[in-house]
């Protein structure tokens, strides 16, 4: 089944096209990375994909019903969270709560002006279990601000996961990292529940190659290839817009 | 904190026994002290805790103001109306304003809610049913629930239960499940909103119970001072909340309390020495700014975590 559909989605700034005709379609369960050279419109697929950029042209479909143009917090209502290139969290608070946040983003205990927190079970439980999922269960009582970078980013992708989402996009999850911080992310999104349908904007080819189920190529703000993993990287194409722009 | 809990007791029983060693004049300073207490802990739960500057405060002040005197003068409501109404009466206001504030945010908002809040005094200024710049005169303390507020006894505890109210109220809120989802938009907006949160909404209500509470200090400094003008609505009142809560310390709430101690007592004990009180809380504040940017509470914390 599809999950995620996207028809001719095209965003305009001003005259320029950052992405032009996109049309894919991302099944429940898969992996789908998409790679291509800086400026290809990656990010800006995905700001189109969670309301943060509403398209000029096109319709986005999720579990077979239009999001086109729903606002940010709606989109992440129907299940669709996302993570940040650039750490995206609270920085005074601390890891649990920011997990507790996120988590309790869709129920309505937030609306409880004179309640306790801690008796908000299920959120609660559900920011312990993403703890556990990102590797941050020891440093929940934590201020973000006195954790690495590295462990920031992981506390990044929690956020996402922790809001329960069907569809986690994570936008250049092992952005700044060192290569041993790359290989536990890698590890660690790896390990994440198949149940979640995972789109993944990557650099890192190794990191690429080793999660993804269907690898899409943006180039210019249109897809250039979109297949399984090994025909993409068999195919002169892909070598040549990555030759041709930057050197990666 | 070990010592907030009785700290607290302490200070209320201080309050509440004041009047026995005091005179008339103390006395009435306490008590305004404990109205703008309440209003400037009413700011410092947008101010501090949602991150929302807003310098229109004193519209809900001064709709409190009003609808209390005119309740008490015209109206014949009983104490227990003439906080309920006035109350409503800037929850409504609270509520029209912060939908169309809340739109925009950080300067724009601080323009918007100024606007706003001086609208109220221009129209106070020139309506003649409201007494124009006279405002309403002779509003009398009521009886609330069998007891004569006439009786200056009774008026203080009445006041000292309501700012007691009103504290563990804001505590309790900013403690909430609420509470903490306006830190987050405090800390970061966008992130809560890309997680789902209805930003918006949330900033909404936390408008709506400010403005609800400042009601409620405006509706005393009424009774309290038995008159209400349109200063009341005046930017200077709505500066005067800005100032108390940063002496006192934003996001702490007791420190928005401990503001308005000191910005009165400055005013009032220095106003009797010189015309230049201003000058000295200028300078009071510059230096406060720069070297207890927490506030008083701030320096508190500093220095007990210092010795702990």
């Amino acid at each position: 089944m599809t999950l995620l559909e996207l028809q001719g989605v095209t965003r305009f700034f001003g005259a320029l096209s950052a992405v032009n005709g996109v049309s894919l379609g991302v099944d429940q369960h898969e992996r789908r990375a998409i790679i291509g050279p800086n400026g290809a419109g990656k990010t800006t697929l995905f700001n189109l994909v969670t309301g943060h950029l509403v398209p000029t042209r096109g319709r986005i479909l999720f579990a077979g019903r239009p999001i086109t143009g729903l606002p940010p917090h709606r989109v992440a209502r129907r299940g669709i969270s996302r993570s940040f290139q650039r750490n995206n969290l609270f920085p005074r608070l601390s890891v649990l709560e920011n997990l507790r946040l996120a988590a309790a983003a869709g129920g309505r205990g937030s609306w409880n002006l004179f309640g306790s927190v801690a008796r908000l079970r299920e959120p609660l439980a559900r920011a312990h279990e993403a703890a556990e999922a990102v590797g941050l269960a020891a440093r929940l009582a934590d201020e973000v601000a006195r954790l690495s970078y590295g462990e920031q980013r992981q506390l990044e992708i929690g956020v996402a996961l922790a809001t329960q989402p069907t569809l986690l996009l994570l936008d250049e999850p092992t952005a700044g990292m060192s290569p041993e911080e790359t290989q536990r992310m890698t590890r660690l999104l790896a390990g994440l529940p198949r149940a979640v349908t995972m789109l993944i904007i990557e650099h890192d080819m190794d990191v690429v190659f080793s999660l993804a189920d269907r690898i899409t190529v943006l180039h210019g703000g249109e897809v250039l290839v979109d297949g399984a993993p090994e025909a993409v990287r068999a195919d002169p194409r892909v070598y040549e817009v990555y030759l041709g722009t930057d050197a990666t | 904190m070990k010592w907030r809990v009785p700290g607290f007791a302490l200070a209320v029983v201080a309050v509440l026994l004041f009047p026995r060693f005091a005179g008339t004049y103390p006395v009435t300073l306490l008590q305004e002290i404990l109205i703008f207490g309440i209003f400037a802990m009413s700011l410092d739960l947008l101010m501090g805790f949602a991150g929302m500057v807003s310098f229109g405060h004193s519209a809900f002040f001064g709709v409190g103001g009003y609808v209390a005197a005119l309740a008490l003068t015209r109206w014949g409501a009983d104490g227990v109306n003439a906080l309920l109404l006035p109350a409503a009466a800037a929850a409504l206001a609270a509520l029209v304003i912060g939908y169309f504030s809340i739109r925009v945010s950080g300067v724009y908002f601080i323009m918007l809610t100024l606007a706003f809040s001086q609208m109220f005094y221009a129209v106070t200024f020139q309506l003649a049913w409201l007494g124009a710049e006279d405002g309403i005169v002779g509003v009398p303390r009521p009886r609330i629930l069998g007891v004569d507020l006439g009786r200056s006894g009774a008026f203080h505890l009445y006041l000292v239960t309501l700012a007691v109210a009103a504290t563990l109220v804001l505590w309790r809120v900013v403690r909430s499940p609420f509470g903490h989802v306006l830190r987050g938009i405090h800390e970061n907006e966008a992130r809560m909103q890309a997680v789902g949160y209805a930003v918006d909404r949330y900033k909404l209500l936390a408008f709506v119970v400010a403005g609800t509470i400042a009601g409620v200090a405006g509706a005393l400094y009424a009774q309290l001072v038995g008159s209400i003008t349109p200063e009341a609505f005046l930017w200077r009142t709505s500066g005067e909340a800005l100032l108390m809560v940063i002496i006192g310390g934003t996001g702490t709430l007791g420190g928005a309390m401990l503001g308005a101690a000191a910005f009165i007592l400055l005013q009032s004990l220095v106003s009797s020495y010189t015309e230049r009180w201003m000058l000295l809380l200028g300078v009071t504040f510059i230096v406060l700014v720069l070297f207890a940017p927490g506030g008083v509470v701030g320096a508190l914390r500093g220095r007990i975590g210092i010795r702990a």
